[in-house]
């Protein structure tokens, strides 16, 4: 070392040592409070523990018999799916409509904006419950314009001869409800990943195959439609993920019901395992929701690959 | 201007077809408009409706045959000040604030750093390493808060505000490394070069050269992790019992509301209140986010 050519040669000049250092504690945090803990939840839904009696003992395969047993569980497998798949085309069509909107110069644009971000940068909780009241049984305005209309309430209404529409209260209105907040809520996000990558989008690719002579559908299905894609295929996939595990917008606007019609696997994990204190049953209900999670995030991957080629 | 008229006659654009592009273009502005204030509308509505809704008269609200746009009868702060005096609001809001000002700073201290190493010490792992990372703010809560709130048991934080402090970070970090990833890989690396040629440690180019410049790029970062903690849902439902404690998520929804009875002119106004500063300062950043999020995936 004392005959390097370089003098001074400090631990704080290595650059192989630096890059673990600064790297390491994130990663301890991570791996501490998120391998462990999902490592955790695997032994825990092979096992016995209650919130009443947190003693670890074996118990098989039980947790995952009891569960697939439930009706309730069968429901919420499916509600799941359902929502994510109807969100996630509708946040895909509305987030590009709206990331156009939002590159393009106007006037207000400013306040369009905030108004546009209000939905998502409001907490998911907070949104639902202006859902909650927008939707009440009794005094939803939409059924109050509804009824104005003549649409409602009146014997041969084309909505039916009742005053209201129950939005919550009736199975196929709540699981609708439920999407709309959602898709409500989800879209802003899209909006902005897709706006990130139309900027990302050289400008002088389509102009170049302007000049070149493609005409419009042409430039459409060989040049725009391909680099939005992977863009696109992110943003729908943010949207499936955030759909697919959230339990917000159904346990204040819903809470599953009614009779478990809007229940998903978040929210019936969580009835389980915190309500309940089944804490077995609720980690193998919530551990239903990891294979499509793996499949989404390797899908996201790919994706991010084609972007980076740009 | 001279050069678009010389361009435009070679392509051989007649009068015509300028007026027919005239038209196309004054369709396009007004769907344009139409679209935006469509988006805006809809976005905002239940918010206007919260608005309306918390400055109403009891006998107002509850009455079926009053148009619930308008104010039938005079309006009334009382259900804001009660919101304010009479419930824990504003230990929800203060509780919120403080949970996140340290979440965002953990964030910041561990993230920084991170960030840095992936962006500029030209490690041959560093690239799948920082998607890696990524990845990890996909394992969304739903997953982990049975295991995690029996840790926070063992650790003895239940019911305590000071869990979600030590649990939403997970949430945080990964999101803000990839965003100051992006930031970093933007400093021109001449930068931190003359600093080291001026006598800086290679660690001290980065915290006195490149950091200072990245400076934009980290608030931007404060406020998204900010945004991301205040939304949380799960863990602060799973983690935090005593009203108190509770942040303002789950403390809304939840003490606002008592068995069948809702306070809805209270409820209304919290959403509002707490929906417009996240919204203005988010918007105020808006545009650094994105190009945070593009340059992360551009390779450096």
């Amino acid at each position: 070392m004392a005959d390097s050519p370089v003098p001074r040669r400090r631990l704080s000049d290595s650059e192989g040592f630096l890059a673990w250092v600064l790297l390491l504690p994130s990663v301890i945090y991570i791996v501490a409070l998120v391998a462990i803990p999902f490592f955790l939840a695997i032994a825990f839904s092979l096992s016995d523990v209650t919130t009443g009696d947190p003693s670890f003992d074996w118990a098989g395969f039980a947790n995952f018999e009891a569960v697939l047993a439930d009706s309730v569980f069968w429901r919420s497998l499916w509600n799941t799916f359902l929502f994510t798949a109807i969100s996630m085309a509708l946040i895909v069509v509305l987030g590009k409509i709206l990331a156009n909107v939002l590159v393009a110069d106007f006037r207000g644009k400013w306040l369009v904006r905030f108004f546009v971000l209000l939905p998502w940068t409001t907490p998911v909780a907070l949104g639902a419950i202006s859902w909650l009241w927008l939707l009440d049984s009794i005094y939803s305005p939409i059924d109050w314009a509804l009824r104005q209309l003549g649409l409602l309430g009146t014997p041969n209404a084309w909505l039916g001869a009742e005053t209201n529409l129950f939005w919550l209260g009736e199975p196929g209105l709540a699981m609708g409800s439920v999407i709309a907040v959602h898709v409500w809520r989800l879209t802003p996000l899209a909006a902005v990943i897709m706006m990130a990558g139309l900027v990302a989008i050289p400008r002088d690719i389509e102009e170049a195959a302007r000049v070149d002579g493609a005409g419009y559908w042409r430039r459409m299905f060989e040049v725009t439609v391909p680099l939005v894609l992977p863009v696109a295929a992110v943003a729908a996939l943010f949207g499936a993920i955030l759909t697919f595990t959230d339990m917000a917008v159904v346990a204040v606007l819903t809470r599953g019901g009614p009779t478990h019609a809007t229940e998903v696997l978040a929210s019936w994990a969580f009835t389980k395992g915190i309500g309940g204190g089944d804490i077995g049953q609720g980690a193998a209900i919530a551990l239903f929701l990891f294979p499509l999670l793996l499949a989404a995030a390797i899908a996201i991957l790919r994706s991010v690959r084609r972007l980076e080629v740009l | 201007m001279a050069d678009i008229a010389v361009r435009e006659r070679s392509l051989g654009i007649t009068e015509a077809t300028r007026r027919s592009y005239h038209r196309r273009y004054v369709l396009g502005r007004v769907g344009l408009y139409v679209l935006a204030v469509l988006f805006a509308f809809i976005s905002a509505g239940p918010f206007v409706w919260s608005l309306i809704t918390a400055f109403k008269l009891n006998a107002d609200l509850y009455n079926v045959e009053n148009n619930p746009f308008l104010f039938n009868e005079p309006l009334t702060a009382s259900h804001l000040v009660f919101l304010f005096r009479d419930t824990p609001f504003l230990a929800f809001t203060w509780n919120t604030l403080w949970v996140g000002a340290l979440v965002v700073l953990i964030t910041l201290v561990l993230g920084l750093p991170a960030a840095y190493s992936l962006a500029r010490l030209d490690r041959p792992w560093a690239g799948w390493f920082g998607v890696m990372i990524f990845m990890v703010y996909l394992v969304p809560p739903t997953l982990l808060f049975l295991s995690l709130s029996r840790m926070v048991v063992a650790f003895g934080l239940q019911d305590s505000t000071w869990s979600l402090v030590l649990v939403y970070p997970t949430i945080t970090i990964p999101v803000s490394i990839w965003l100051l990833m992006g930031f970093l890989r933007a400093i021109p690396k001449d930068i931190e070069e003359q600093a080291m040629v001026d006598g800086y440690s290679r660690l001290g180019a980065f915290v006195r050269a490149a950091l200072p410049l990245a400076f934009p790029g980290i608030v931007a970062v404060v406020v998204f992790a900010f945004t991301l903690t205040a939304s949380e849902f799960i863990y602060a439902l799973a983690f935090v019992s005593p009203s108190e404690e509770k942040v303002v998520s789950t403390g809304v929804p939840t003490e606002l509301i008592r068995g069948d009875v809702y306070f809805w002119q209270s409820l209304q106004a919290a959403s509002v209140v707490v929906a417009l500063p996240i919204a203005f300062v988010f918007n105020l950043f808006l545009d650094r986010f994105i190009a945070g999020f593009t340059m992360g995936a551009v390779k450096g």
